[in-house]
């Protein structure tokens, strides 16, 4: 047995508060209460499919309260009848195989529910219950008490049921099926044997082909005709239009051919090649079911409040039916919804959620405050003076930006190449068609058609999807992860990289401080707080803070030079304090540390570092990017930090302070307008606007499961440091489709050859298109899977 | 001779047969989550080994 971690929760145990139950050691009793109910119900075996995967319960009291609103309720449900509900919730939790176990297992917790399922991808478990034996809030409360908190915003309260799309699977099915058949009924013509035997069934085997290929024709190939048409309505070329005109063109000579009996026509080809591009669709498609990049700030705040009734009494309400002039509690870590007075004497107000900082702020009776932050400690009340969608974070939301949603603001590279390849394969197929018309009217019209089929740029418009869906894949393992494939095409081009302070290039956890040099007694360090309180300076307070309390001595003389420290006399004692060039004593080591030095009495001490509050592998990461990239760094704070920023980033670097974040989201606008390419990495609320606006808008996250403002990609914040590989592997993605382009349309030369002399055969058709599709696949795999191991 | 129209519209038949099927299995969703059901087959047997086990103690108990 490890004594050193909790049996539940794997968590270090910290001895004195160790507790010891049946002969197993926990962290708390929050733990080991969660092993009791399991060790009752006979689940212990939730503990050997994964050692320690609990997760310490949370006191939760009084805040699901609003779960006995049965308005509320019903908008949860999925399902409701007398008997049956059906509920799905989001439980950030989920991570093993034992979460499975025991959320499948939860009937024999609890009376009443008779079954739960879990979608491990989605995080989410659907629970049927019996809503005359149990309540919604008392399975909610079951769930907190074994650590399995579910999530429940002002998200869930809006959403309908959501349509899942899988008209693209039906069609690939539906493809697969005519491709195959067809392929099978036209072996014996590939064979060309005239015999007896075939000629008497040639027409029944045709015809049996183009009634199987009149699906595939008709709803496979449908999106391609739609999309075709649509660019040719907005006048641009996309790669679309190709390739429908290759699918029409090669339906309407085949079904010629057989009314005519001049040949077996290319059905084959059709089918296999509508088939391919449809998959090469689905691969691109990749999802990650557990991350929502469409978050605005309704997955942030609940669902419901507690209103204090002029009465005195507690009524839970709807977040949406707060008006203004309300009293509303609000419970510790609960979210303030929206902006009003502080009424309770203090309050510890965290709004990590909004600027990234993690350092709660005290706020005073009669105190503004923010919707957004988090109540930490007791419970507060607080007086409304804006209602939800006028208080000033969710105004933000009311931009333009978060209105239309511009799905195409970029052209494809595909669409590129295609705008340059589509009237070039035109102008062919008409030059072959004048030239062969002189000789032979019939081989003219087959060769214009031969040309547009083998042409058909199947290889061309597979690229991009296999290529960029590998890419998505590899970064996704690397815990960069992207919204969908155009986001790596945007990433490729970026010139301009904006980066957020707080949150961001710093971590929210706080800072440390160390001591290095003679250790100070008592009375030295009793000096030194008393020096300290007298300085303004961003580091002097923060090494005041971290100096335990001492009694206050009389300055009798105070001095700070700006920029270099502090000299201070009390009780006779001169002390100096400062960076190494004010104190005149030169240490050899890294200068990029934040070091304050301290002397005493004209003997030199030591100094305090500043343990780096900064993301490691921050000033690499810059240096790096620097080469190629303008890099600014935009922060919601004053201008304290910008001596320390300075000395970390590299000289062409901009910083701006004071940003509030309409501010943010117009600076980021002006520099596209400069015509820069921006990418925004940033993390908290406040940096919503800012993502909305770039053209690729990344948000850093600790917890990839639970909070991230609406972006095209989130970062795990561990992987920070590899930006610079991802921006670089992104451009040999991007180099990657350029080879292929060359490489697919060598194939469309050699097909061309063979149509251009009027010589294309059904059967060399159909061996070109399926090899041009597996070369190109297994090219893009390999190339993408060796960038992504060179460094 | 004429047996190949038999034989080619059964296997037309059977393919169609399992087009659907397949589209039947999509639309009910059985493909949306691809990933529990494989950690879920393995459970079945647990809870099994776990109760007998509970059982035997409880008849251990009795006996003593």
């Amino acid at each position: 047995m490890d004594t050193e971690k909790c049996f539940h929760c794997g968590n270090e145990i910290i001895k004195k508060d160790e507790v010891l139950f049946d002969e197993k050691s926990f962290c708390c009793t929050g733990c080991k209460t969660v092993y009791e109910i399991f060790s009752q119900n006979d689940l212990t075996c939730y503990y050997d499919f994964q050692a320690s995967p609990g997760a310490t319960p949370l006191d939760i009291k009084g805040k699901y309260d609003f779960l006995d609103n049965d308005e509320i309720v019903a908008k949860l449900l999925e399902f409701q009848e007398d008997t049956t509900n059906i509920v799905s919730l989001y439980i950030p939790h989920i991570h093993c195989s034992s979460c499975i176990w025991i959320l499948e297992n939860l009937q024999k917790l609890q009376e009443g529910i008779s079954t739960s399922q879990v979608n491990f991808p989605e995080k989410k478990v659907r629970i049927t219950y019996n809503p005359e034996k149990t309540t919604l809030k008392k399975i909610v409360e079951l769930l907190s008490s074994i650590g399995y908190e579910p999530y429940i915003s002002l998200e869930n309260f809006d959403e309908g049921k959501k349509k899942v799309d899988r008209s693209l699977i039906y069609k690939i099915g539906v493809a697969f099926f005519c491709f195959g058949n067809i392929m099978l009924l036209s072996f014996p013509e590939y064979f060309e044997v005239e015999e007896f035997w075939i000629n008497q069934y040639r027409g029944f085997f045709r015809w049996l082909i183009f009634a199987l290929s009149l699906p595939t024709f008709f709803y496979s190939a449908s999106g391609y005709y739609v999309s075709a048409w649509k660019s040719i309505k907005s006048g641009m070329l996309n790669i679309d239009i190709p390739i429908a005109l290759g699918i029409v063109v090669m339906f309407v000579r085949s079904t010629v051919d057989i009314v005519f009996d001049y040949g077996q026509g290319f059905f084959d080809s059709m089918c296999g090649l509508i088939f391919f591009m449809l998959l090469g669709k689905l691969f691109q498609i990749k999802t990650y079911d557990f991350l929502s990049f469409e978050r605005d700030y309704k997955s942030y705040f609940p669902i419901a409040i507690t209103k204090v009734l002029p009465n005195g009494n507690e009524e839970s309400i709807q977040v949406y039916d707060i008006a203004k002039g309300d009293r509303l509690l609000i419970r510790n870590q609960e979210l303030i919804p929206v902006d009003g007075i502080l009424i309770s004497e203090k309050a510890s107000i965290d709004y990590s959620f909004v600027t990234g900082e993690a350092v709660a702020i005290d706020k005073k009776s009669g105190d503004k405050i923010f919707a957004g932050g988090k109540q930490m400690g007791k419970v507060i009340e607080m007086e409304v003076l804006f209602s939800v969608s006028q208080s000033y974070l969710t105004q933000l939301w009311s931009n333009d930006v978060f209105q239309k949603r511009v799905e195409q603001k970029h052209k494809t590279i595909t669409d590129r190449i295609s705008r340059y390849f589509t009237p070039a394969l035109l102008g062919l197929a008409v030059v072959s068609f004048v030239y062969w018309m002189f000789f032979d009217t019939a081989t003219a019209f087959n060769v214009f058609t031969a040309i547009l089929i083998v042409a058909c740029p199947c290889a061309l418009a597979l690229t991009a999807p296999f290529t960029l869906g590998n890419v998505l894949r590899i970064l996704g393992n690397r815990k960069f992860y992207l919204k969908n494939a155009l986001v790596i095409e945007q990433l490729a081009k970026v010139d301009t990289i904006v980066f957020d302070k707080t949150g961001t290039i710093t971590t929210n956890k706080k800072t440390s401080i160390t001591y290095e040099g003679t250790p100070l007694n008592d009375a030295e360090l009793k000096l030194l707080k008393n020096t300290l309180r007298g300085s303004n300076h961003p580091l002097s307070r923060r090494l005041y803070e971290y100096i335990p309390n001492y009694d206050r001595i009389e300055i009798t003389s105070f001095e700070e030079i700006i920029g270099k420290g502090v000299f201070a006399t009390l009780n006779g004692n001169s002390i100096k304090l400062g960076s190494s060039q004010f104190l005149e004593h030169m240490s050899e080591n890294t200068h990029k540390k934040t070091k304050v030095h301290v002397e005493i009495n004209g003997v030199y001490k030591g100094s305090y570092v500043f343990n780096n509050q900064y993301r490691n592998g921050l000033e690499q990461l810059f240096e790096q990017l620097a080469k190629k990239y303008s890099i600014v760094v935009l922060s919601g704070d004053n201008d304290g930090e910008r001596k320390i920023l300075e000395k970390m980033l590299p000289s062409n670097a901009t910083l701006v302070f004071n940003q509030k974040p309409e501010q943010k989201l117009d600076f980021i606008g002006n520099l596209q307008e400069q015509g820069k390419n921006v990418m925004m990495v940033g993390d908290g609320l406040n940096d919503a606007g800012a993502l909305a606006q770039s053209n690729v808008g990344i948000s850093i996250s600790e917890n990839v499961n639970v909070f991230s403002p609406a972006c095209d990609g989130i970062l795990d914040a561990t992987q920070f440091d590899k930006i610079a590989f991802f921006m670089k592997y992104s451009k040999n993605a991007m180099k990657t489709i350029y080879m292929s382009f060359g490489l697919s349309l060598l194939y469309n030369v050699v097909g061309l050859s063979y149509a251009v002399t009027g010589n294309l055969s059904p059967l060399v058709a159909a061996i070109i298109m399926p090899l041009s599709t597996v070369t190109i696949v297994s090219f893009v795999t390999i190339m993408s899977n060796y960038f992504a191991r060179s460094k | 001779m004429s047996v190949i129209y038999l034989l080619i519209s059964i296997s037309i038949v059977v393919a169609i047969a399992f087009l659907y099927a397949f589209i039947r299995a999509v639309r009910s969703g059985q493909y949306d989550d691809d990933y529990t059901p494989s950690v879920r087959m393995l459970f079945d047997d647990e809870l099994l080994k776990e109760t007998n086990k509970n059982q035997i103690n409880i008849t251990e108990e009795k006996q003593l």
